[in-house]
């Protein structure tokens, strides 16, 4: 089987964010970067398919040269070659243009199975492996935590609201967005990031794959959120400010 | 053009309300009389009735046997004629998990993107939506011509009580082929039997992923057991198998309202906050102050959980002497 498991590079969740001068952006010189922890799964899901089915996992990355420390690590933890879609303009692209890029790299390739995490951590939309399977023509299942290979296709076990769960019968070739959880990600080892610098990496400049649509919606200004309640900020030493605190819920929660 | 179609989408035989807050957002669009609320599946006739009693402008029926149960090809496919036939402006989703499942692949066929999980609408318009996990909002605007879709997050607009006439109910029948569904969907079901019911908890603590590892979430036992109060936690802690997954607080774990919610090292993702914004009262502990948690909370502590929760606990202990 062979699998294409699409990464996006995000800003590190532990390190603070600054919005850019111009409003638009977050101030990207302060930022540490990492692998989207979906994609993450996605990554994992597609390494325990081949593990027990042989194949070949293709990662595949659009963005700027940076991109290539999160292509070297999904190397490491194993992930067969790579391509990476050059493009400095992420932040431009809207969900389609970007599932467009990512789709005329894909067809290129002729995968069995496409995976991606269900979400960015940076952006949030949600939409790329939808719009890719869209474009591609294949069907399509989201919010997937477990993936079985079967005579006729695959059986996945997607997540619903609430604690409820569903399994969904497709063919292949198919298209799955990954939710975080369902497996236990690796760790690269060292003998990984070893063979990782020896492994293709692929370099695609996005303006070779013959996509030029305008974005069709735009990011206009980037602001700190609203609050919606009043907060008191308590202050002092933990210990002040756990007394504080007890204070408070005894005379205005009145819980203890 | 301007036309507003509003999907609707039932749970458990109803209309959920987080459909109804969709149609509030409508309204932030244009007029009333133009909305039109859209009802799919395969019988929709007690459904259409429902909204009907609610829905400020027209009902329609999108009635076909292959829309049950749901698939994304089936929706996307009904949903695509409907749209050609009607041209509208807008197309209002609430975003539900079956929501992101189609509804950017349908926005993507008319070549637009779904604007998604919005929170607010102002003029011109702009979508305000969250970026980094709710650390920061953005404004989002449609540009050019040519349908906007649109999705609205759970519990960002009001939903209206009822409207006062009852609005006209019409039938629409998209043609299709049984060979169009390419996936098999089976019934949906639950994991395990609930043990603990956190929804009837007076006060919970509840734990994120700022705890580190599985051995300090005996503080938070802890602080738990001298308050009297249930542990819970965000769903990282729960995928990790550190606590069970029936103390997982959010969209995909239970919904929570007790007296008082401690949150602890956790970020306040739009996921998790769902789960736990009807708390009365609500106490954040983080080491970032710009945690979107401190946006709902009542009080909030800037500091190390690992010093302020066991400090907590004796507080805590000599209150209760
Ligand atoms: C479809 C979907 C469904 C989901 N369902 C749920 C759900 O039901 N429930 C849920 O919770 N999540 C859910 N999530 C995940 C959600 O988006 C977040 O990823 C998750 O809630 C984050 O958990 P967290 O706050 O514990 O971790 P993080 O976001 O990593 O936050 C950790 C926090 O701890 C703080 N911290 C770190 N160290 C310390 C310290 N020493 N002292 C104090 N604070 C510290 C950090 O500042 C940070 O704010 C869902 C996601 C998706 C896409």
């Amino acid at each position: 089987m062979k699998i294409i498991v699409a990464i996006k590079q995000v800003p590190d969740r532990e390190v603070p964010v600054r919005i850019n001068a111009a409003g638009k952006w977050i101030e990207e010189a302060d930022l540490q970067f990492a692998m989207n922890e979906p994609d993450a799964h996605a990554l994992e899901e597609a390494q325990l398919l081949k593990d027990k089915h042989g194949g070949e996992v293709v990662v595949l990355s659009a963005g700027p040269e940076r991109v290539a420390t999160t292509i070297r690590e999904a190397l490491a933890k194993g992930a067969d070659r790579a391509i990476h879609i050059e493009c400095d303009d992420l932040a431009h692209r809207d969900a389609l243009g970007m599932a467009q890029l990512l789709a005329a790299a894909i067809r290129l390739e002729n995968p069995d199975l496409v995976l991606t995490g269900l979400q960015s951590e940076d952006l949030g939309m949600g939409q790329t492996g939808v719009i890719v399977a869209e474009l591609l023509g294949l069907p399509c299942a989201t919010l997937i935590l477990h993936v079985d290979k079967n005579e006729s296709g695959i059986e996945v076990k997607r997540e619903l609201e609430e604690g409820w769960f569903q399994n969904i019968q497709l063919p292949l070739p198919a298209v799955l967005t990954i939710q975080s959880g369902g497996n236990k990600l690796r760790y690269a080892t060292l003998m990984g990031i070893k063979r990782a610098k020896t492994k293709e990496l692929r370099r695609l400049a996005a303006t070779d794959l013959g996509v030029a649509s305008a974005p069709v919606v735009s990011l206009e200004q980037i602001l700190l959120p609203q609050k919606q309640k009043s907060t008191q900020m308590i202050t002092g030493t933990p210990r002040e400010a756990a007394a504080t605190l007890v204070e408070r819920l005894k005379t205005e929660v009145h819980v203890i | 053009m301007s036309g507003i179609l509003v999907v609707m989408e039932q749970r458990g035989g109803r209309i959920a309300r987080i459909s109804w807050e969709a149609l509030a957002a409508a309204q932030r669009l244009g007029d009333s009389a133009n909305i039109t609320a859209v009802v799919v599946g395969a019988q929709t006739e007690v459904f259409a009735a429902e909204v009907a009693a609610r829905a400020p402008g027209k009902v329609l029926r999108v009635e076909h046997a292959l829309l049950l149960p749901y698939t994304p090809d089936g929706y996307i496919a009904a949903l695509q004629q409907l749209i050609q036939r009607e041209e509208p402006a807008y197309v209002v989703f609430p975003h539900t998990y079956q929501v992101r499942d189609y509804a950017p692949a349908l926005a993507a066929r008319f070549g637009q993107v779904l604007i998604s999980d919005v929170t607010a609408i102002s003029e011109v318009p702009l979508f305000a939506r969250q970026l980094m996990q709710g650390r920061l909002s953005g404004a989002y605007r449609k540009l050019g011509s040519g349908i906007c879709f649109v999705s609205v997050q759970a519990g960002a607009f009001a939903a209206e009580s009822a409207s006062s006439v009852t609005a006209g109910v019409d039938l629409f029948t998209p043609t299709m082929d049984a060979a169009q569904i390419r996936t098999r969907p089976g019934e949906p079901y639950r994991a395990a039997a609930q043990t603990v019911d956190l929804g009837s908890a007076q006060m919970i603590v509840s734990v994120g992923r700022g705890i580190k590892s599985q051995e300090n979430i005996s503080i938070i036992q802890e602080l738990a057991t001298t308050l009297g109060a249930e542990v819970a936690a965000s769903r990282p802690i729960c995928d990790a198998g550190w606590l069970p997954m029936e103390r997982q607080v959010g969209s995909s774990g239970q919904t929570v309202a007790p007296k008082l919610y401690i949150a602890a090292g956790i970020s306040g993702a739009i996921q998790h906050l769902v789960g736990m914004k009807g708390s009365q009262c609500i106490v954040a502990i983080n080491k970032d102050p710009d945690a979107p948690i401190f946006e709902v909370a009542d009080y909030g502590i800037v500091g190390d959980l690992m010093e302020i929760v066991p400090a907590l606990t004796e507080a805590v202990k000599a209150a209760k002497q």
